[in-house]
């Protein structure tokens, strides 16, 4: 056994989760997939007195478009998104992002729900959704509100999310025929956490998003003005210009992986 | 403790464990099915793989208590499983095990490759090998291994 002493409490409802957050003594988790949280513990990173284990509650696993809104379950794992259940361009940007997620074996399990109010700042979907733009749908002791992705990840492990909230899903733009999506994630072997991500979406709105940094993913505007403008194109030196105004605290290595991965997601958008 | 009821290579098994025991713990230690093996504990190496309700999953970052009501398949319950037979006898004759360590997990993680993937090129079967780490063979064998099966069951 590697992790420390914790308790375990399995649920079937939001409902009964929900008043477990509520009246835990100490700290509590809620474990969905567990495949970032259970190797946190392994390395006894994370140290939950209570872990609220929400993998057997119905209703958080639904895939459904409605209008120009997809909505996705936060229970969805990476391997359903891989094998193509969101329907759309959406769903094709998507599909590309989670096959890239760490191996078959982990996505059968790990959600995106998970990753994303887990917060590890070099995990694909933070940066890849940030790009897409939308709303996390959350669950509190006072019924449900929405948090735009934007700003919804505050730091490294840290997000809008209150203590005694639940990530239940989010509600995503279905992106029109003409969008262009280009997702770049370095690393050094296939499934690997990220060095650095560029993850770009012109919609009807152009989104441009550096990731795995130091802290949360960030857009980076002047690219997005670029893209608003009609490039088709941004060299790896002009995107090196366009990140360093957002002083993420990069050393030369970091700007340039962050630059070249952000230049090839453009060039994936439009290749 | 938490009680935990599963099935495991077809055998219906209840325990009583501590909700930090892992999957793989409870395999090896609590049901002396040791052929799981543990690599890196925390998810990168594939060892551990097994299948929980026919997917293959990490064993070492499941809890055990997680499991419960899940059917899990080991690498000793595939004794007669049709896709298995065919990886172990290619396993054998293109040299793709040395030590042995990672085999498990690389059996498991082939048979997913081969029932999932029944198209891939030697690109793909390496891509999703990428999970499963091998310090002797250097992967040629275990590629060749499992594109041999690919087009056995495509012939």
């Amino acid at each position: 056994m590697k992790s420390a002493k914790f308790d375990h409490q399995r649920t079937s409802s939001l409902d009964e989760a929900l008043a477990a957050l509520g009246s835990a003594d100490g700290e509590a988790r809620i474990m969905g997939g567990g495949q970032s949280l259970g190797p946190m513990m392994n390395l006894r990173l994370a140290q939950p007195d209570l872990l609220i284990d929400i993998s057997r509650v119905s209703g958080l696993d639904a895939i459904e478009v409605s209008g120009d809104i997809v909505r996705i379950g936060a229970r969805v794992t990476h391997a359903r998104i891989e094998d193509g259940e969101v329907p759309g361009l959406t769903g094709a940007y998507m599909q590309f992002v989670a096959s890239g997620i760490s191996y078959r074996s982990v996505r059968n399990r790990g959600t995106i729900g998970g990753s994303v109010a887990h917060a590890d700042p070099s995990a694909d979907w933070p940066s890849a959704l940030l790009a897409l733009g939308g709303d996390v749908v959350i669950a509190g002791q006072d019924g449900e509100r929405r948090m735009p992705l934007d700003g919804f990840q505050i730091g490294p492990f840290a997000t809008g999310l209150g203590f005694e909230e639940i990530l239940t899903g989010f509600e995503l733009p279905a992106l029109g025929a003409g969008a262009k999506c280009g997702y770049y994630k370095v690393n050094r072997k296939p499934g690997e956490f990220a060095d650095a991500i560029g993850a770009v979406v012109i919609g009807s709105v152009a989104r441009a998003v550096c990731g795995a940094t130091e802290a949360a993913p960030f857009r980076v505007t002047a690219m997005e003005e670029k893209l608003a403008g009609g490039a088709t194109a941004v060299s790896v030196a002009d995107a090196r210009h366009m990140i360093a105004v957002h002083d993420p605290g990069f050393d030369d290595y970091d700007l340039q992986i962050h630059a070249v991965a952000l230049s090839r997601a453009v060039g994936r958008a439009f290749a | 403790m938490t009680e935990l009821t599963l099935k495991i290579n077809g055998e219906e098994v209840t325990a009583d464990v501590e909700p930090r025991l892992s999957l793989a713990d409870f395999v090896r230690d609590h049901r002396r099915l040791t052929g799981t093996h543990l690599g890196c504990e925390h998810g990168v190496c594939g060892a551990c793989t097994v299948l929980m309700d026919g997917e293959p999953v990490r064993s070492c970052i499941t809890f055990a208590v997680v499991a419960d009501g899940t059917e899990i398949t080991t690498i000793e319950g595939f004794d007669d499983d049709e896709p298995m037979t065919m990886l172990r006898q290619a396993f054998h004759e293109n040299h793709a095990l040395q030590c042995g360590y990672c085999t498990p997990g690389m059996l498991v993680a082939a048979r997913d490759i081969v029932t999932r993937l029944p198209d891939a090129d030697e690109d793909r079967v390496r891509l999703e090998l990428a999970g499963n780490l091998c310090r002797c063979t250097g992967y040629v064998g275990i590629v060749n291994a499992i594109l041999s099966v690919i087009e056995k069951r495509r012939g």
